[in-house]
This record gives structure tokens, sequence and C-alpha cells, in this order.
């Protein structure tokens, strides 16, 4: 009788190729196997799958919408990438994001500034309540040795509840009509239109110059080469003389303020003004971009884009065929799982063994 | 009667053709190998020769590419080991000990040696009867041990014992040792062969791993040597030397480790009655004087109090109690100060926390300076300095590798070692800390090592090398105390030091020279005024 039997190998370095083709294989794998679960419902799938890609990226107003969506993506990727690769698990992209949206308003709608000097204000004060927010979490890691995932994790849900305090109290908007809304931001602290009746707004490009900013970071900095190490071997960086505490504060703010900025971008760039539903898990959404970009900073971009488009195309799709939207979580769902058992073939192989 | 007679000359396991590849490297290369029953065979073969890639297949945890085990049955015939099954060799009668020890330490010995061998779900693990057996085992082999103490509270001689008596219970026929004698001090050792001749006496077939020669003479039948995973000799103990086996083994002639003149110059390390540390690795009143341009060894047998002490001299331990000087500062338990005032570090565990191994060699080169104007100017690195030193590295060094951008993960350990070799020795430290400097490393590196440290001793750094090996530090340090039980010896020539001498007091039984030794705190004493001055 013959088996068969299945055994992972470890691989030297991978290539370029796989390095590249893991994760565009793993968002195909986890979109198949999405539409396997479509099926089921009894939807026409190639009608499905012709739905998502045109709503996603079928018109201009459609890539504008995803590219609109990719935008607060990029930045919350950005702060799990950074964080990831110094291995500080920062979960808390959402409260840091809700912080962030939050001090944009504060100042952007009360201070009567040229735009020239409101924007960067705004900016600063987004990126620094992100930041801080991160920094207590990280503090607490490193003094006390408390775990970062529980502590990001729970500020979530203060950070939430807090937002929705401030809506109905002190923050509230007199001209609102009652609704829990904060004020609008002035005018001149709105962030531009890239095109002409759309909502796509130059907090895209934010996004962008902060992904490259990021990758010179890590790769040409001397602090990117001491996150790296910390990540890497956090006893060897010890050893060598790294200050491994204060490294994984810089990159705690550093985290933080990006995801901070995706708070900024999405109300100083898309609503103008701040509800307790400004996000619908970006913070969460990010960790997955990050991953699904191995936590690689530029590579953030097209995975952010990626998922952005599963989003804005299940909407459409679920709009033409009457399922639930939940059909975009359940990709990026799937997307992150795809990808962390895709990872596991960067370092090993399979071999098939037959066994007489 | 527990251990299985089986007549003079069976044939217990025989390996045919076994080849193995993993990615590029060939580890094991058509190798065939037979073992009789009372047989000792040794496999010789530097670290990456393919001996424990051989003997994990023998053992199922990998699958050969090509080639088959026949292992003995109850009946005494041959017959096919089913591959890549640990549970098929048990059930065949093969035991192994590993170098890393597989007990659960919160168990007593007893408890480890029966674990897995009665079903999940029986009501009673029939201690007794398991008493009874190990106790007439024991007897027989010459091997004592307390089972009935807690694996933790046991010395790594005690648990190796402990492993050993469980492939016993288990009925192995092939008993497979893997690197035993390196946690052991030379008497352990004698206990350990002759226990392992009475076993080949008993019938048993006993595969005796190991890169030391002295050690391979003194207790095989036979030898075979492995060289870049080809069978390179096969050749019975009464034909073999020293010098044949080294040529097998490293496939050229090798310049032997030559003793360098110590020159002493001023203390560059001085400890005065230095406790720190915790657990069964603590130091305790441990005083020492290292000079400028000398070796000062530190023997003992890992666990014993090294740990401690190298963390103090590496700047990542505090000090609890006493004085501690290195280079006319108190030591402060910050790395990047200790480093910038000259002392170069080697840890013991490359891996652990040596390399980080995602990153690039050139990168890891320049981990102890990340700050310094040399690497960075303006926050940005210099990529073209920190490449084009890592390339002077890399050939001033021979370090085999793709080239300074690959992540040095990949690289083996003996390339692995030249290169933060290279790190520590950057700057001429004048105090150098060399610990476990050669372990795993082979012949050709570990003469490498031994060089670059003597020159450095010579161009006046003091440094403190501390070895599990033996032969190392006799061959290379000045002046050698020895650790046990987190006390230090005085340090003592080494030309008035034998091996006996040095085995009994990493035993914790001071004698010789070592009680000769002027007291302690005088000496430190001495160093100290003479470093005020």
């Amino acid at each position: 009788m013959k088996r068969v039997d299945f055994r992972l190998e470890p691989r030297g370095k991978p290539s370029i190729l796989l390095l590249a083709g893991i994760p565009v294989l793993s968002g195909l794998v986890a979109l198949v196997l999405a539409l396997g679960l479509l099926s089921m419902t009894g939807a026409p799938l190639g009608r499905a799958v012709l739905l998502l890609i045109e709503g996603a990226a079928g018109t201009p107003f459609a890539l504008t919408e995803t590219l609109t969506r990719a935008t607060p993506l990029i930045f919350t990727g950005l702060a799990a990438a950074v964080a990831f690769r110094a291995k500080l698990w920062n979960i808390g992209a959402e409260g840091q994001l809700y912080v962030g949206a939050l001090a944009a308003v504060a100042v952007g709608g009360h201070l009567e500034t040229p735009s020239l000097v409101l924007i960067p204000l705004i900016i600063l004060a987004g990126a620094t309540a992100g930041a801080l927010l991160l920094l207590g979490p990280v503090l607490l890691k490193t003094r006390l040795a408390v775990d970062e995932v529980v502590t990001t994790l729970l500020l979530n849900f203060v950070v939430l509840l807090f937002v929705q305090m401030m809506l109905e109290g002190p923050m509230k908007d007199p001209m609102g009509l009652g609704w829990p809304q904060s004020v609008p931001i002035l005018d001149a602290g709105m962030l531009g239109q890239l095109v002409p009746q759309m909502r796509l707004h130059s907090g895209l490009i934010l996004a962008l110059l902060a992904a490259v900013a990021v990758h010179i970071i890590q790769r040409h900095t001397f602090i990117g080469l001491e996150m790296r190490a910390v990540g890497g071997n956090a006893a060897a960086a010890r050893f060598a003389g790294i200050p491994v505490a204060s490294t994984l504060v810089i990159t705690g703010l550093m985290s933080g303020a990006l995801a901070g900025l995706a708070g900024v971008s999405e109300v100083a760039g898309l609503k103008g003004y701040l509800t307790s539903d400004l996000s619908p898990g970006f913070g969460y959404a990010g960790i997955v971009v990050a991953m699904l970009a191995m936590l690689n900073a530029l590579a953030v971009i097209p995975a952010a884009i990626f998922i952005a488009g599963v989003f804005v195309g299940a909407d459409t799709m679920s709009r033409g065929l009457g399922i639930s939207s939940y059909f975009a979580d359940l990709v990026v769902a799937l997307a992150l799982m795809c990808t962390l058992v895709g990872s596991l073939f960067l370092r090993y192989r399979i071999r098939i063994l037959r066994i007489a | 009667m527990t251990i299985p007679h089986l007549a003079g000359n069976t044939v217990l396991l025989r390996l045919e053709g076994i080849s193995k590849r993993f990615g590029g490297l060939v580890a094991n290369d058509q190798i065939d190998f037979e073992l009789c029953a009372g047989e000792v065979v040794a496999l010789l073969g530097e670290n990456g020769a393919g001996k424990t890639t051989l003997m994990n297949i023998l053992f199922g945890h990998y699958v050969a590419d090509a080639g088959r085990v026949h292992v003995v049955d109850e009946s005494g015939r041959l017959s096919e080991l089913a591959p890549g099954s640990p549970q098929a060799a048990l059930a065949a009668g093969i035991g192994m000990v590993h170098q890393h020890f597989a007990l659960a330490h919160n168990l007593t010995g007893l408890e480890n040696i029966i674990l897995g061998t009665t079903s999940s779900f029986a009501v009673s693990l029939r201690r007794r009867e398991a008493r009874a057996r190990v106790s007439s085992l024991m007897e027989e082999i010459g091997l004592k041990v307390d089972v009935d103490a807690p694996v933790h509270a046991l010395s790594m001689g005690e648990r190796q014992r402990i492993e050993i008596l469980k492939a016993l219970y288990r009925r192995a026929r092939v008993l497979v040792l893997d690197e035993p004698t390196a946690v052991l001090t030379p008497q352990e050792a004698q206990t350990l062969f002759s226990a392992v001749r009475a076993l080949a006496r008993r019938g048993l077939g006993v595969i005796f791993i190991s890169h030391k020669l002295e050690e391979v003479l003194a207790l095989a039948n036979r030898i075979v040597v492995l060289r870049s995973g080809r069978k390179v000799a096969e050749l019975a103990v009464a034909d073999a030397n020293r010098n044949v086996l080294t040529r097998h083994m490293i496939g050229r002639e090798i310049e032997p480790d030559r003793p360098t003149a110590a020159r002493p110059g001023a203390p560059v390390l001085v400890l005065e009655g230095v406790s720190c540390g915790s657990g069964r690795d603590r130091l305790v009143e441990a005083s020492l004087t290292v000079h400028a341009g000398e070796i000062v060894g530190i023997a003992g047998v890992s666990g014993n109090g090294q740990r401690s002490l190298a963390s103090l001299v590496a700047g990542l331990e505090r000090l609890e109690k006493g004085r501690a000087l290195a280079l006319g500062k108190p030591i402060v338990s910050n790395p990047r100060t200790m480093i910038d005032r000259g002392v170069g570090r080697l840890t013991e565990d490359r891996n652990l926390d040596g390399i980080v191994g995602d990153l690039s060699v050139a990168e890891n080169l320049i981990l102890e300076r990340t700050r310094s104007p040399a690497v960075k100017s303006r926050g940005f690195l210099r990529h073209s300095t920190i490449r084009k030193d890592a390339e002077q590295i890399i050939r001033a060094y021979d370090v085999r590798c793709p080239g300074p951008d690959a992540p040095i993960r990949l690289l083996s350990g003996g390339n692995i070692q030249k290169l933060l070799l290279a790190r520590a020795l950057h700057g001429a430290p004048r105090l150098i800390l060399a610990n476990q400097a050669t372990r795993g490393l082979d012949i050709g590196a570990t003469i490498e090592v031994h060089k670059r440290l003597q020159k450095a001793a010579a161009d006046g750094a003091g440094v403190l090398l501390i070895s599990e090996d033996l032969d190392e530090l006799l061959a290379i340090a000045h002046r050698i105390a020895v650790l046990h039980a987190g006390r230090l010896t005085p340090a003592v020539k080494t030309s008035l030091l034998d091996v006996p001498t040095i085995g009994l007091a990493m035993a914790g039984h001071v004698s010789g020279a070592f009680a000769d030794e002027r007291p302690l705190a005088d000496e430190a004493a001495d160093s100290a005024r003479e470093l005020i001055q």
C-alpha cells in the first residue's frame, strides 16, 4: 500500500518572484474562496465577479472611490507595518485614528487662519494625538512588560466611547440639529479635491508621501536600522547596545502618528466633520493591509488599494445582487488568513513523500 | 535482566546509500554504514559534515531523499525501518540521547523515564515495577543517579544519565549519543565511557557522535569519518591516530594552535568579591584580575555562573555586591557604554543574541555602532561606506557568503562567528570577552578564532576566555580559573595545571595548584591598588 505524506522543509533565500507572488496569490485565493461561499447563496457567480470588478475599477468614478477608500487604509496599513516590523503589536490604530480626527476638528473647527497655516496645524495635531495615545501602552510595555496587544486593543473601545461623549457634549455642533457630530472643519482647513466632481482628495498624496517617507526611514536611516534590529532579534539588539526601549517608543510614536493621520485625512479630506461612525474599521483593516504587504512600506500602497477595491466593489455587487455587503469583510478576513498561510512558504517548501 | 543479549557479531543496523539534500546543500551523500552488536562506532566529523542529519534520518525526524535503513527485529533478522517515523524508530529499539536533552524539568527522573511508555489512559504508572527495573539497569551498567529527584535539581551530567536510562528502559538495542561529553567534566566523561563499554559488552550497539579526536580514539572500536556529507573513511581504532583522523576530517593538513607568551601589563578587568545574576547561573563572590596582554581562561561546565560573569562584563547585568572595574572604571549595566569604553564582546550563543538573522551581513556588522559618525551622517546610513567596510571584513576574515547584502541567517555557524569576531574586534578593544567563542565551530574556524584572540592579546588587549573546552583553554590561555556553582577559583598559570586538577575543580574540589594560590582578595586588592596609582 502506498502512503502519501507531506512535510515542510526549510528553504534558503526566497526569490523576488516568490516575495511578490505570494501576496498576489493570497489575494486571489481569498477571492476564490469567498466566491465559493457566495455561490452557496445561489447568486450568479459570473455576474457577481463582473459587478465586483466594475464597482471597484470599472468607471472613473469607481476608481476614484476605490482610491478614496484606500487613503485611510494606506495610513493605518503603514501604522501597522511600522510597528509590526519592530515587533510592537499595535492593534489600536482604530482608536488612534479617532483621536487624530478629534484633534483635527478641535483645531480645524475654530482657528481662523489661512490654509497655509491651518492645514499643517491640523495635520500636526492629528499626528500628535495618535502618537500620544500609543505612548501609554508602549511605556507600559517597556517599563512593566504589559502586553501591548491587550492595552492597545482595549483602548480602541475607550477612545470610541470618549469620542461619543465629546460629540454628545463639549464638542457637539450647536448648528447640528441635535445630531451627535462635531463642528465642521473650516474651509481653510480642508484638504483639496484631486479630481473635480469626485470625492478623491489630496489626503491620498499625503498618504503616498507618508509611505515613501516610512520606506526611507526604515531603509536608509540609523533609527530605521535600529527598529528592524529590535524587531528581528531584540536580545541581539540589546547585546549590541541598541537602546531597545527608546527604539520601541520612537516606533510607537511613528505608528500612532500615522494612524492619527488616517483620522485627519478622513475628516479634513472627506467628511468635513467628525461623527462616531467615521471609520468602518479602517484601523483593523490596516492590519490586513500590512500583512498583505508583508510589512513593506511601499507595498502597503497596492495592498491598501486592493482591500479598498474589494470594499467598494462589494458595495456595488451587494446592491446589484441583493447580497449582504459583509461579503467585503469576508474577503478581507480570508485575505489575511491566506497571507499568513502564504508567508509560511517564504521560509518553507512542501515536500511530497510517497512511501511504499 | 533487561538488556537484550544478542549473539557476537549480529548486524543490528544497516544504512544503505542514504542521501539528503537541503536546497543546494548536500547534507548526506550516499552514506553506507553498519553497526554490529557489542560495538561502539564513532561518527566523527566537523560541524556541518552531516552527522546529525544522518542520525535524524535514522531516528525518523527527516526522510532521506534516497537510501534505506534496516534494523534488526526481535527474531534477529534485518527489516526495513519505516522512514519519517520516530515512533517506528523507537519501536525498533533505537534510542537517542540528543545534545540538548528532552526532559520535563518538573517531573522526577523516574517519571521522565516511564513517560510515553504507558498508555495515556493507564490508571497507574506502575512506579514500583519501573523503579525496580531502572535500579537493576543502573546496577548493571554502573550509572548511578537519584531518579526520585526532580530533573531541574539535577546537574547536566545526571540529566544525561536519565536520558540514557530512558533509552535503555525502552529496550534500546542501538544507542545513539550525540556529542555526549559537551556537558560533562572530564571525570564524568570517564564514568560515561565505562558505562558505554559496559553496554557494549551487554550486546548493545552504540553510535558515538563527536568531533573530539581523543574521545573517539579512547572509546570507539571503529571510526567512520564524514566530511561535507560524504563518508570519507572507515577504520578500526587500531589503524587510527590523531593525524590520520584530522586529515580525513578536514581534508588537508592544519597548523595547530601555538601557545604565545603572556606579556601582562596593567589590569584591564578587576573583580573583587563580585556577586550578580540569579538562579543556577548566579556568580558568588568572585574575584579575578585580567591584565593587558594575557588570555585568562574560565573553565567549567556551562550553567555554573558563566552567564552571569559574561553578562556583567558585557554590560548586561547589574552588579549586586563587590567591586568590578573594566579598563579602570566601574562596570555599568549599559552595553553601549561598555562597547564605547573599549570592551569587545562575543556572546555565548550566536543565534540567540549575536546576530539579527533577517538583517544583512553588512547591517549586522555595524549593529554595535549604529550611532557612530562612521556609519551615519545627519541620521542617514552611509550605505557605500558600510558596504565597503563589510566587503573588506569578508575578505580579511575569509567569510564564505554571497555578499554583504545577504541575510546573515543563511551563513554557517563558523562564518557567522568570524563576522561577530570582526565586529567585536572593531576599534581594537583593550578588554575582550570571548564567551564560548569556538562552540560548534570546525577545526579550521576554531584555529582562526584562536589566532585572532592571541594576536589581540599580543597587541595589548586582555582576553577573558570562557570555555567548556579544556583543550582550547590549555592551548591558548595563559592562566586558568575554574567556575563551579557560581564560585571562581584563583586563576593559575596554565603550565602548573593538568586535566585532572581542572576536572576536579570543575566538580567543586579545589586542589593542587588552585589550592596553593594566594587568597583571592589579596590579589584583587593588589590589582586595584596598582590600578589606582
